[in-house]
């Protein structure tokens, strides 16, 4: 029998504040266990929530890139459970008003580059504390509350997805849109994101959904697709051999490749959700919301469409220079600086994006202004310097930028575009390499290229190749 | 009010799970026998018509209060530890948990 | 001035007048409090902890800093806290097993704003485990028994900061006031007892029993004093966002000008019925005359949804306080039991259920109940919306009179043991203090005569609108004035 997926993904969000949710403790993966808390961290008698304002700008801001309605009153709950990794045993969340209703994205069908679109529906959004974080050891486990109270925005789907690797499509969308508005850097080593899923499938024809599994405790969007997939063949078979899927929350083990049901506990819980009385509510007028709104950067399609228009450049090319915000920024300032829009885009999707690659580091960390390359970018323009030679330099200042023009003066590795200097290497080369001579005469036209590269190995690489390619066609057809 | 909730459907060992008390079955009676008649009095509530009446959530009725995303300090690392049952240098200790 | 022998039998302010005099030094004002506790704290039961040492450094700190030319109401004043405030490096059990041998590591905000004052924190005072009971007989500790009868209760929570106060082992106090704490056992004990409006003072660090009811407030002989220490602890407080940044006026001044000429009273039906003593209504009504006569206009008004108020409470408290309490468990702080199997479970298990008193866990099950699945609509979201009612009766009733007048307590102090056995009964007793704090509404206790047989000390509440503190003080003030003439 055939079945139909349904996939629900419950993606948290770590916001990029520089404190918690609740407190004035700075966030940081780094520093020693338990150095980055305070009273509310630790929930100390006594201790009381106070809220971070950027922590709801972020999460309205991510809202507004997806498409979501604002709402205009907002609460906070208490989601009542015991665990020790959660200081006061209830976690502060929202459950009755959450800060963002409904939104969406576009991903393309089954997540196949270039096929048709389809519209992944967004349920909610809000916004809740993140929990401490319990070691295991031998004999006992301790917990370091430096992680407690970070603020996570919880980004809930509708189960609208229909294969694994739709999934993938929508994390890979979300992360994008995210880390485009600055609210999130979404790094997934870091535990940035991580999603819970949820999961049915159905025989074809049949219109309500199936039985929902939930599924915790992966860390990776290939540990999400590796589980998945595990899931549906899971499910798949219990229903061809005539069983019944049992609603419930399964565990991921990543070692095993399996799923492993975690019965009793999870099941047990009755949250007991009410609104936090210690946290006042939030009303967001329009004028606030228009505001924030105003902050928003271009979203990723649009900035494409805009490339393609405004520079002429490609649309694959404006895809892939618009895919990251912070590439896109850097293809825009080495225009700004001087160069033109054509070359700056050949540049950066040819020998900048492979030199990035290279040497394993983001657009962000690289020390190559983009004013330099399109210092260098214009060298070449201005047939300064010939193509090779622009390389090399590229090379050369990648790695810890420096000033292409004082180089080119410094080493005197401006192109000779001197005709008579140029006639004289070419003169030269025809007069040592008689068989080329002979060849090219007898009609093989890429002879020529071989005479050109001896011009400009007498010029030490300096000669204008085009100069040199024309000057010995003229001297050759003589 | 839900027709079926009544003062005996306290189910004393659910809310005992739920809390983490660990009660014998005649703590458990005890709270039984005096939570029953405060519930039934709080059930007086019943003969309030509340429909269309907003409820109160909170202290006052005020909304918008938020703080600036500015670092503070944190609590001396031995003062976060100084008053735990059990810890080492870095962390709370306890028990083996076992998922 | 000349001053008494026993320094505990006076007042705030005539204390800081002696002070401001040179007459007297903090260290020697605070060392006759502590004297005053040494000679009675065995018999009556008022404090819990006193930290003789910190409590004369901090007073001899309080003389160089009036040496430098400071001055302050409260500066050299020494003043007893409940044992649910946090205090730097003094325990903070809040009556229970489970937090014995806590030391807090952080001030309260009003604990550091009587710090910046210059007042004298001088111990830690009894009262019922983390605030639950109107006996301060549920204490994990001790009894404290009511200086005015010893054989009767202080009545509670704050039982040890009225008892302080009343039998003179101190000058003031600190206490809390979620459906009574305050008022309750000020009138038991015929002291004064002051609940702010809710988001008047910090909550910050003050261990929470219920959330949205909860304020701190001041236990004082003199409605001037009450007013003194509200200007020190209210105000706005960015750790506490329910504190609200409303401006503080000089409640002293205030106290001082108090009148009740053309003050329109309210006086609700409802809170004169049976099931009031009538003793009790007796010096209340008593109290309302002398007001009249000084000027008051005197209107019967109606607080229809009284009755209700009880049930609300002990819903909505309950519920709040089952996830406030959630938290001492026994891996951060606090009394740890894991038994012979250790494991999260029994460390939870044991460490709540030997670690909490009968009537937390009461109050706890009874929270986790009403907000549990199936039962939410039923019990708490019902409770809520009861709430409103309750505050719409203040609104209204406020849009008539200035003030309202009725007894704190429909009786007067119970015997000890009295109530234990009976907690619904028990509960009944703060019908006239906990609508105020549904209201959010501020509300004084002050001491209007003794009942005629047994003389005991009955209580006169006056209640007035959110953040209307400066008129509540005036009319009380004078009301104090005309009970003493």
């Amino acid at each position: 029998m055939k079945y139909l997926v349904s996939i629900g993904l419950e993606t948290h969000v770590q916001l990029k504040t520089d404190t918690k949710m609740f407190c004035g403790c700075r966030l940081s993966t780094e520093d020693e266990p338990n150095t980055n808390v305070c009273p509310v961290c630790l929930g100390l008698p006594g201790a009381l929530p106070r809220m971070n304002a950027k922590a709801v700008r972020y999460t309205v801001m991510s809202g507004l890139m997806l498409g979501c309605e604002i709402s205009r009153y907002a609460e906070f709950d208490r989601k009542n459970y015991f665990y020790p990794d959660m200081s006061k045993n209830y976690q502060i969340s929202q459950n009755g008003h959450p800060l963002c209703i409904g939104g969406g994205v576009d991903i393309p069908e089954d997540g196949r580059e270039g096929a048709p679109m389809r519209h992944i529906r967004i349920n909610h959004i809000h916004l809740e504390e993140d929990a401490a974080k319990i070691n295991h050891y031998a004999r006992h486990s301790g917990v370091d509350y430096n992680r407690c109270g970070t603020p996570l925005m919880e980004i809930v789907s509708e189960p609208d997805l229909s294969s694994p690797d739709e999934a993938m499509a929508y994390l890979l969308k979300l992360r994008q849109i995210l880390v485009y508005a600055g609210v999130s850097d979404c790094n997934l080593e870091d535990g940035n994101m991580r999603s819970d899923v949820n999961i049915s499938i159905r025989p074809v024809g049949q219109e309500k959904l199936g039985t929902k599994v939930e599924i915790k405790n992966m860390n990776t969007f290939k540990g999400i697709h590796a589980a998945l997939e595990y899931e549906i063949a899971r499910q798949t078979e219990i229903l061809n051999q005539g069983g019944v899927i049992i609603q419930e929350t399964r565990r991921w083990d990543g070692d095993l490749g399996e799923t492993f049901s975690m019965r009793s506990k999870e099941n047990a819980h009755d949250y007991r959700y009410f609104p936090e009385p210690d946290m006042l509510p939030i009303e967001l007028s329009e004028e606030q919301i228009a505001q924030w709104r105003a902050l928003l950067p271009e979203l990723p399609e649009q900035k494409r469409v805009r490339f393609c228009e405004q520079y002429g450049i490609p649309a694959y090319d404006a895809g892939v220079l618009s895919a990251q915000l912070p590439l896109a920024n850097y293809f825009e300032a080495v225009i700004a600086a001087g160069a033109p829009a054509k070359s700056a885009s050949n540049w950066i999707m040819g020998d900048f994006l492979r030199l990035l690659g290279a040497a394993g580091i983001e657009v962000t960390d690289c020390k190559l202004k983009p004013e330099t390359l399109a210092a260098l970018i214009l060298l070449v323009e201005k047939r300064t310097i010939n193509m090779p030679t622009a390389k090399a330099l590229l090379e050369e200042v990648f790695p810890e930028g420096g000033d292409p023009e004082a180089l080119v003066r410094e080493r005197g590795l401006a192109q000779v575009s001197d005709t008579g200097a140029v006639e004289t290497f070419a003169r030269q080369a025809i007069e040592a390499n008689p068989k080329p001579v002979a060849e090219y005469k007898a009609g093989k036209a890429a002879s020529l290229q071989y005479l050109v590269g001896q011009v400009m190995k007498l010029s030490r690489g300096k000669a204008n190749p085009k100069l040199a390619g024309e000057i010995l066609a003229r001297l050759l057809a003589e | 009010m839900n027709a079926n909730a009544s003062a005996s459907d306290i189910d004393v060992a659910r809310i005992c799970e739920l809390a983490h008390f660990c009660l014998s079955e005649e703590e458990r009676d005890r709270f039984q026998k005096e939570l029953e008649p405060i519930v039934a009095y709080v059930r007086k509530l019943t003969e309030l018509d509340l429909d269309g009446v907003e409820p109160t959530k909170f202290g006052q009725p005020v909304s918008n209060v938020l703080r600036e995303d500015i670092v503070e300090p944190s609590l001396a690392h031995d003062t976060v530890l100084a008053n735990a049952p059990d810890a080492d240098e870095n962390e709370f200790r306890m028990p083996k948990i076992v998922e | 001035m000349s001053l008494p022998s026993d320094l505990a039998t006076l007042t705030v302010a005539a204390a800081q007048d002696a002070l401001r005099a040179g007459e007297l030094s903090s260290v020697e004002l605070t060392q006759g409090i502590l004297d005053a506790i040494r000679a009675k704290n065995d018999a009556l039961g008022a404090y819990l902890t006193v930290d003789a040492e910190g409590a004369l450094r901090v007073a001899a700190d309080a003389d160089r800093r009036r040496k430098n030319g400071e001055d302050h109401d409260l500066l050299g004043i020494p003043i007893a806290i409940k044992d649910l405030i946090n205090v730097t490096g003094q325990p903070c059990t809040c009556a229970s097993k489970i937090l014995q041998g806590y030391v807090a590591p952080y001030d309260a905000t009003v604990i550091a704003h009587l710090r910046e004052a210059g007042a004298v924190p001088c111990g830690r005072v009894n009262m019922d485990e983390f605030a639950m009971g109107a006996s301060t007989e549920h204490s994990a500790y001790q009894i404290t028994r009511n200086p005015a009868a010893p054989d009767r209760v202080p009545g509670g929570s704050s039982g040890g900061s009225a008892c302080a106060v009343a039998g003179e082992l101190a000058l003031a106090s600190l206490g809390t006031d979620t459906g009574g704490s305050i008022r309750q056992p000020a009138s038991f004990c015929g002291c004064v007892g002051l609940k702010p409006s809710y988001g008047r003072v910090s909550r910050y660090g003050v261990t929470a029993f219920a959330s949205s009811l909860d304020q701190v407030g001041p236990l004082t002989k003199t409605v001037e004093d009450a007013a003194i220490l509200l200007r020190t602890i209210a105000g706005a407080d960015p750790h506490d966002q329910t504190c609200l940044d409303r401006p503080v006026p000089d409640y002293r001044a205030a106290a001082r000008a108090g009148s009740l000429r053309g003050v329109k009273i309210g006086v609700p039906r409802e809170y004169f019925v049976e099931g009031t003593d009538p003793e009790v209504m007796a010096q209340v009504r008593h109290g309302i005359a002398l007001a009249e006569k000084a000027g008051a206009e005197i209107h019967e008004i109606s607080l229809p949804h009284t009755e209700y108020a009880i049930a609300v409470y002990y819903i909505c408290a309950t519920a709040e306080a089952s996830a406030n309490l959630a938290r001492f468990d026994g891996i951060r702080y606090g009394y740890r039991e894991v038994g012979p199997e250790p494991s999260i479970q029994s460390l939870y298990d044991l460490s709540r259920t030997h670690g909490f008193g009968p009537e937390v866990k009461r109050r706890i099950l009874l929270g986790t109940y009403v907000l549990s699945s199936g039962y939410y609509d039923a019990y708490y979201n019902r409770a809520l919306k009861a709430r409103t009612l309750v505050r719409r009766d203040f609104l209204e009733a406020f849009r008539h009179v200035d003030a309202i007048f009725c007894p704190a307590s429909p009786t007067p102090a119970f015997p000890l043991n009295s109530t234990v056995n009976n907690p619904l009964q028990a509960y009944l007793c703060d019908a006239f203090t906990i609508p105020a704090n549904l209201a959010g509404i501020c509300g004084i206790s002050i001491p209007c005569g003794r009942t005629a047989t047994l003389n005991l000390p009955v209580g006169l509440q006056i209640l007035a609108p959110a953040f209307a503190e400066e008129r509540l003080l005036s009319i009380a003030a004078a009301c104090e004035r005309e009970l003493a003439s």
